[in-house]
């Protein structure tokens, strides 16, 4: 019954986007003569001093025409800024008409149309149901690359498809935006999900429901991709919630698990409170720049410094408002402190999910908008103190949770959380080019992570508590070697990515003239230990050592299949190579990356000496080797040490494994309450005695009307005639006594 | 000339006649007649008035009238016919099993 209700709400959601299809279906027919006279905007925005002025200056605009049927913008505004490209931001003006190329359009539609076509007919075609979902994804991945090379040669699109909603003068359009930003998002969602594609054909053979977890997988990558593609606020709305809608079924796949069920839906409900932020943050924006274009709101953005916003008679800065705001959304979608609680608990679901959703791409939303909107927090000092001091604080709070866990599954998810704020450090210290790079990095070593945690439960017949591993090396080589890749990515080893793109936030995070900067860039630095600590602690635990299940698991240990092993080591080179597309000076690098989204993202000088740059890289490296040979220490070379250590701190212990009891102030603090109110008040008065008195009350009343009422027709046609002459005489005396 | 108020005085005592016999009469045939009797009253004050007014619209109404007063006839004989093949009775305190 529940199947058929979500089959039917999400055929009304393929409908709406199959409402796209008029547009598709004009696609190819060209525009011969027209000129489409794009301008590229540049806003200046100090990045450097944090000066909160955003003068709006047109530095290189530049008209392009649409040549053949492409109707894209070249935009030489980014390399015309040259020497300066650190101060200015290029905005893409849409072009009007035209329409958009087949390539573009097939990224997200392709995996929505396999979504459709998934749950349609994927009960018939039974195991056969996960080709579609491939194929489609593997040719999204091919179109994202043909998008890169767009980019890379110097051209952007920036255009509606149609108009999603017309009222009065508001128009919201669904239209793509290609521009640096966006095609690293899209490099690392279709890159990913094929891989997590491919490698759950191994993972899910023989579950109930194969087909339907492939269906939601498309439409979990059609949704993150319309997210990352938008070019209005509206869209991004629209894939933020499409991709929590995603991350909910596939949380509840196996819907008969009561804590799975749960988990889904504290997921969702948790989001809700972010999400409440976030569209309150959106109306701020619509009412302050009239529209919800990118281009609008960005190209106009000086435009709200200085002004204020009243609200029950307290008055906020309008851009730290706005800020604030689509901040709670990054909040509960990217799991940071407070609304971090549903990341843990989502790990119920299938571990191919927690490896794309949960720790590569959707809860990397939350950095994508801070980075989009990169224009608006530019002109809020407060709003980055905020970003960087709740990164910092999650970073440091996750980590020491990682330290502790048992279940391999929590430990990768408390790693995640840790790394997202990582990200988050990085944009608000101002780089968000370092940000996007940690995002980057981390989407492969931290997918290769889940991905081995995957292998490893297939081999453990679904068992994921790491007291019972140990020892797998010998039999699990591939995943072993694998994961001790990822580990030494993720741990900063010098020349993984991970290494790069951590370091690259540190040292922005010391170099940032904000207030936050030195702090962040200190615990940042102490966090990278505690990674190193933890991911060795897991890596050691399930692969060293004695075997500590039963002897039945023993019997049954292997290497997982190909299918599973392949989407491995590919992730494998990803987690190792990444980072080299951001090697920095220091290092005989040119640093690309940076260089690369600069013109969308701008890029902080660096102020400090090569000196104190190499003190920083080597701090980082010195934390993370430390991390590793202690992890060494205690659980290769004393094995013992870990039991004493904690029996000596029981208290920090217990606090360290109860995640600090969050789960349980919540319950007992919001929770709690609101069931209370609802059981007693909105139940008890509210509902049985209002609502169920009128809804009650009315029927009951006419039917003891009615019951008085029906003795009138008594079937004797003399008392009819009598009540007929009596109101005939009653009505023509009324008539003349009146 | 016979003036207006006798034939509306003749058509009053039909209808009331009319009315007393439908109130008082049990037997379904003799309140039928008490019905067409009130019916014809009302015809009678039409062409009276008809006549008295100068126009033929009361007339020709009545022509209407006493049409559809016999296929109404029609039906309602036949109800009668039917009910007292299946009741043996045209009474009507006795058809009384339609009730609330």
């Amino acid at each position: 019954m529940r199947h058929l209700t979500l089959k039917f709400v999400f055929l009304i959601i393929a409908f709406a986007g199959f409402v796209a299809l008029p547009a598709l279906a004009n696609e190819g027919h060209g525009v011969s003569e027209h000129k489409a006279a794009a301008t590229v905007h540049a806003t200046h925005a100090t990045v450097g001093t944090h000066e909160e002025t955003a003068v709006h200056g047109g530095i290189t605009g530049h008209a392009a025409a649409a040549t053949g049927h492409h109707s894209v913008t070249e935009g030489h505004g980014s390399h015309a800024a040259g020497g300066h490209a650190g101060n200015v931001r290029q905005i893409i003006a849409p072009t009007k008409d035209g329409s958009l190329p087949a390539w573009l359009l097939a990224i997200p539609f392709l995996p929505l149309a396999s979504f459709v076509f998934t749950l349609l007919f994927g009960k018939r075609l039974g195991v056969r149901s996960h080709w579609v979902p491939i194929i489609t994804v593997l040719i999204a991945f091919v179109c994202a690359l043909k998008a890169l090379a767009t980019v890379l040669s110097g051209h952007y699109i920036n255009q509606d498809l149609y108009t999603w909603i017309s009222s009065g003068n508001t128009r919201v359009a669904v239209g793509f935006l290609l521009d640096q930003l966006t095609t690293v998002m899209l490099i690392v969602v279709t890159s990913i999900s094929s891989l997590v594609h491919i490698y759950s054909v191994g993972y899910m053979k023989g579950e109930d429901g194969y087909y339907r977890f492939f269906a939601y997988l498309s439409l979990f990558t059609f949704s993150m991709l319309m997210l990352v593609l938008g070019n209005n606020f509206m869209q991004l709305f629209f894939g933020w919630e499409a991709v929590g809608l995603s991350s909910y079924l596939l949380i509840g796949f196996y819907y008969e698990k009561v804590s799975a069920a749960d988990a889904g839906k504290k997921a969702f409900i948790v989001n809700r409170f972010g999400d409440f932020g976030f569209i309150l943050g959106l109306f701020l924006v619509f009412v302050n720049f009239g529209s919800l274009h990118y281009h609008d709101v960005f190209a106009n953005a000086g435009q709200i410094v200085g002004q204020t916003w009243h609200f029950f008679g307290m008055s906020f800065d309008m851009p730290t408002a706005i800020c604030l705001l689509l901040l709670c959304g990054a909040l509960g979608k990217s799991a940071q402190i407070p609304l971090h609680v549903w990341l843990p608990d989502s790990m119920e679901g299938p571990t191919p999910v927690s490896a794309l959703i949960h720790a590569a791409t959707m809860v990397t939303a939350g950095v994508f908008l801070v980075a989009r909107c990169n224009p608006l927090f530019e002109l809020s000092h407060f709003a980055l103190n905020v970003v960087t001091l709740i990164g910092t604080v999650t970073c440091l709070f996750a980590a020491t949770i990682a330290l502790v866990q048992t279940d391999i599954k929590r430990v990768v998810a408390y790693s995640t959380v840790s790394q997202l704020a990582y990200m988050f450090i990085g944009c608000g210290v101002g780089a968000y080019s370092a940000g996007i790079f940690h995002l980057f990095t981390h989407a492969y070593f931290k997918a290769l992570l889940f991905l081995g945690c995957g292998s490893i439960i297939l081999g453990m017949h679904h068992e994921q508590d790491v007291k019972y591993m140990g020892g797998l090396k010998k039999y699990m080589p591939i995943t072993y070697w694998t994961f001790l890749l990822a580990s030494l990515s993720i741990s900063g080893v010098p020349g993984f990515a991970g290494f790069f793109s951590k370091d690259e936030i540190l040292t922005m995070a010391f170099n940032s003239p904000i207030g936050m900067g030195k702090p962040a860039w200190f615990i940042g630095t102490f966090v990278a230990f505690m990674t190193a600590f933890y991911s060795f602690r897991l890596f050691f635990l399930i692969f060293h050592g004695e075997f500590r299940g039963t002897e039945k698991q023993k019997a049954h240990l292997k290497e997982s299949p190909p299918v599973v092993t392949i989407p491995l080591m590919l992730l494998a080179v990803g987690a190792v190579t990444a980072g080299w597309l951001g090697v920095p000076d220091l290092l005989g690098g040119q640093n690309h990356w940076a260089s690369y989204l600069a013109p969308v993202l701008g890029h902080p000088h660096l102020t400090i000496s090569r000196y104190a740059e190499s003190m920083l890289m080597g701090g980082s490296i010195l934390a993370g080797g430390c991390g590793i040979l202690l992890a060494f220490f205690m659980y290769i070379t004393k094995p013992e040490l870990p039991g004493k250590v904690a029996a000596a701190f029981p208290r920090i212990y217990n606090l360290l494994l109860n995640k600090y009891f969050i789960d349980e102030i919540y319950i007992a603090g919001l929770v709690e309450p609101t069931l209370r109110f609802s059981r007693n008040v909105l139940l008890k008065i509210f509902d049985t005695i209002i609502i169920e008195g009128i809804v009650n009350g009315i029927p009951r009343s006419i039917g003891s009307l009615s019951s008085k009422m029906r003795g009138l027709q008594s079937g004797q046609v003399s008392s009819y005639l009598t009540w007929m002459a009596g109101s005939a005489l009653f009505i023509f005396v009324w008539m003349f006594t009146r | 000339m016979i003036p207006l108020s006798w034939y509306m005085s003749l058509a009053a005592i039909l209808f009331a006649i009319g009315v007393c016999g439908f109130l008082t009469r049990r037997n379904l045939i003799m309140m039928f007649l008490s019905i067409e009797l009130m019916l014809n009253a009302v015809n009678l004050n039409m062409v009276a008035m008809s006549h008295y007014m100068e126009s033929m619209r009361g007339q020709v109404f009545t022509f209407f009238i006493i049409t559809v007063a016999a296929a109404e006839a029609a039906i309602g004989l036949g109800i009668a016919v039917t009910l007292f093949r299946s009741k043996k009775t045209v009474h009507v305190d006795e058809v009384n099993q339609l009730k609330g």
